[in-house]
């Protein structure tokens, strides 16, 4: 008796509305994409994504044409918006990534609903950020000098630069999320085949579900694969925005150059990552009618997470100044000073309001549970990390150690138009996703119904 | 003995209890070659029909270590004797630095391996089974689960083994062409 620990059955807070059914399972979230009607969220929301995308393609041709200065990159301030907007969406990739492997080794099992999409997410947001290191390269036909291969000018990339250490990382990063996002599709593309009606669809999604069939050997192996997958993807995670934060440290620009931001990169990814998991999930609900899968208890859990990740940033924020004040660096101590009131004061100001101050309203209850309001919360923060993303950068580069070469950032029409233009790749890329692939994953949902315990072990 | 002209014979239930005591009952009757469908992975049937044991986790420990090797030796080369930079007389063979390019190479090629590994266990990708000849079948991906008992099995015989599944209550019992 004394070694047999008591399980006390927690009163399940909504993780899934009552009364589904596996089928009511299967076929509601099947019923978004095996249909040719949309509601016109979707449609505007499409919309937008396609029109924001022809305008990255106008952006890219016209920086191929002319070449980056039609972005304001100009000496010292070369790194601009498009390393910006790298850091920021490989960041927003990192929630997904935590949510699929991080949750299921620790058996979250609210995890579920959200993680599909979220994954979709992550994958989306990697390409997207990968499209901004190769644009900013100038001549990004020769991006594929940065891989080392055999070639005829017998010179290979450094080994000891940490932008080659950020390459390899990034297609790591993305060829995981990859594999992952796919392998955990397979069953639903298996539940897809059999419910399409129509011959194409049912063939599409019958090759790529590859024959899987649902037997109990092949759960036996998948289920080994999918925790062998997480248990790997969770160290990549979390060195991925190591890397990207080495980028800065290893460098000895003031502001740049400090030992604590690989954990400080890691915690503003997941931060910026679970809003933009709450800014996709709540307006998705809503227009899909998902609220029985995706619950209240999903957005206050993920609300809970952001805040947490927040106050850890927050803290980061804190100790840079003091660690630039204590150091006793006058150049490090200059760089703050610059920040707080410089040139980009305003800016500075701004991300703490959007980072520190916003989200401890996410301490109510209440608010945490009024979608509207969380939604507004996770718009404010995914700003907020964009600007902390500038200022790291832009406020450092402009002025360093010698004021006669310091020159300040400006932003041209370009830089947001290709800014914009990768929000419109990843709407366009993401509602396509929605419409053709299970936006939730529907085995997993099946797994939290109570039927789905088996409950007597009588022998017959 | 068994007939070649049918795959097995296969029972249908409507919830996940009801097939793993039909597994576990079958298993008992000394039947070896039969497997299970379900829409979604049960434990309890893995121990039933001892499922706990694959060589994955052999595959990818085998590709993490060789995507390892890869990447430090790949780094090795190219920095010591392909293209060597002296600078500043620091030494050539600087492994601090591999380390990054080495973690990220052996998480790549143990992922590869998992994917890869679990599609080759499984038989993946498979244009054709005989399972999905069975008209309800399809609803095996839905909110039905299957106990097929395969004609390779010694003991399988179609009038009997059919017989023994209809005693274990199941919805349906139908025979699986090839």
């Amino acid at each position: 008796m004394a070694d047999e620990p008591t399980v006390l059955e927690k009163p399940d807070r909504a993780v899934i509305a009552p009364g589904y059914t596996f089928g009511s399972v299967t076929d509601q979230i099947s019923a978004v994409v095996l249909t040719k009607h949309q509601p016109v969220f979707w449609i505007a929301a499409f919309g937008i994504g396609f029109c924001l995308l022809q305008l990255l393609l106008m952006s890219a041709v016209l920086l191929f044409w002319k070449g980056v200065g039609v972005w304001g990159l100009r000496t010292p301030v070369m790194w601009g918006f498009a390393i910006t907007n790298f850091v920021w969406w490989i960041g927003i990739g990192h929630a997904g990534t935590l949510i699929s492997a991080i949750l299921l080794l620790l058996n979250q099992s609210w995890r579920n609903s959200i993680n599909r999409f979220a994954e979709a997410m992550t994958l989306f947001a990697v390409a997207c950020a990968g499209l901004f290191p190769v644009l900013h390269m100038g001549r990004p036909w020769l991006a594929y000098w940065l891989f080392p291969y055999p070639n005829s000018m017998n010179v290979e990339p450094n080994f000891r630069s940490p932008l080659v250490w950020d390459v390899f990382a990034v297609s790591t990063y993305a060829t995981v999320s990859l594999l992952f996002w796919y392998v955990g599709m397979m069953p639903d593309l298996g539940t897809l085949r059999d419910r399409a009606k129509h011959l194409i669809p049912k063939y599409i999604y019958g090759v790529m579900a590859m024959g899987w069939r649902g037997s109990a050997r092949h759960w036996s192996v998948y289920e080994t694969s999918t925790l062998l997958l997480a248990g790997m993807a969770t160290p990549l995670v979390l060195s991925v925005h190591t890397v990207v934060s080495f980028d800065f440290t290893v460098a000895i620009v003031p502001g740049w150059h400090s030992t604590f931001f690989p954990p400080y990169f890691v915690a503003g990814a997941i931060y910026s990552g679970f809003a933009m998991v709450l800014a996709l999930a709540i307006p998705l609900r809503a227009a899909y009618g998902l609220q029985g899968l995706i619950t209240d208890r999903h957005l206050e859990n993920a609300a809970k997470v952001m805040l947490a990740t927040g106050l850890i940033v927050a803290y980061a924020y804190i100790m840079e100044t003091f660690m630039a004040w204590y150091s006793g660096n006058p150049f490090e101590q200059q760089a703050f000073w610059n920040r707080m009131t410089g040139p980009y004061s305003g800016q500075y100001w701004f991300l703490v309001f959007c980072n520190i101050v916003s989200p401890q309203v996410l301490w109510f209850k209440r608010f945490r549970t009024t979608p509207v309001l969380l939604f507004i919360s996770s718009i404010i923060v995914l700003i907020g990390m964009w600007l902390e993303r500038y200022m790291i950068i832009v406020s450092s580069l402009a002025q360093d150690y010698v004021p006669s070469s310091w020159s300040l950032f400006h932003a041209t029409r370009w830089d947001w138009a290709t800014y914009w233009g990768t929000i419109g790749l990843f709407m366009f890329l993401f509602f396509l996703f929605v419409r053709l692939l299970p936006m939730i994953s529907i085995f997993e949902v099946r797994t939290l119904l109570p039927q789905a315990k088996v409950t007597e072990e009588v022998r017959r | 003995m068994s007939s070649p002209a049918v795959y097995g014979v296969m029972a249908e239930f409507d919830n996940p209890t009801s097939l793993v005591n039909a597994a576990r009952a079958a298993r008992e009757k000394g039947f070896r070659k039969l497997d299970a469908y379900t829409p979604f992975p049960i434990e309890e049937l893995h121990e039933v029909l001892h499922l706990h044991k694959n060589k994955l986790p052999l595959i990818v420990l085998i590709g993490g270590i060789l995507g390892g090797l890869t990447g430090y030796l790949l780094q090795y080369y190219v920095t010591v004797i392909y293209f060597p930079i002296n600078i500043g007389g620091r030494p050539l063979h600087s492994w601090p630095s591999y380390i990054i390019i080495t973690f990220e190479l052996t998480i790549l090629f143990g992922c590869i391996s998992a994917v890869l590994g679990m599609m080759a266990l499984n038989g993946l990708p498979m244009p054709y089974h005989p399972v999905f000849n069975v008209p309800r079948f399809s609803a095996a991906s839905r909110d039905r689960f299957f106990l097929c008992i395969e004609a390779t099995d010694p003991l399988f015989d179609l009038e009997k083994t059919s017989g023994f599944l209809e005693t274990l209550e199941p919805t349906e019992v139908s025979e699986v062409a090839h």
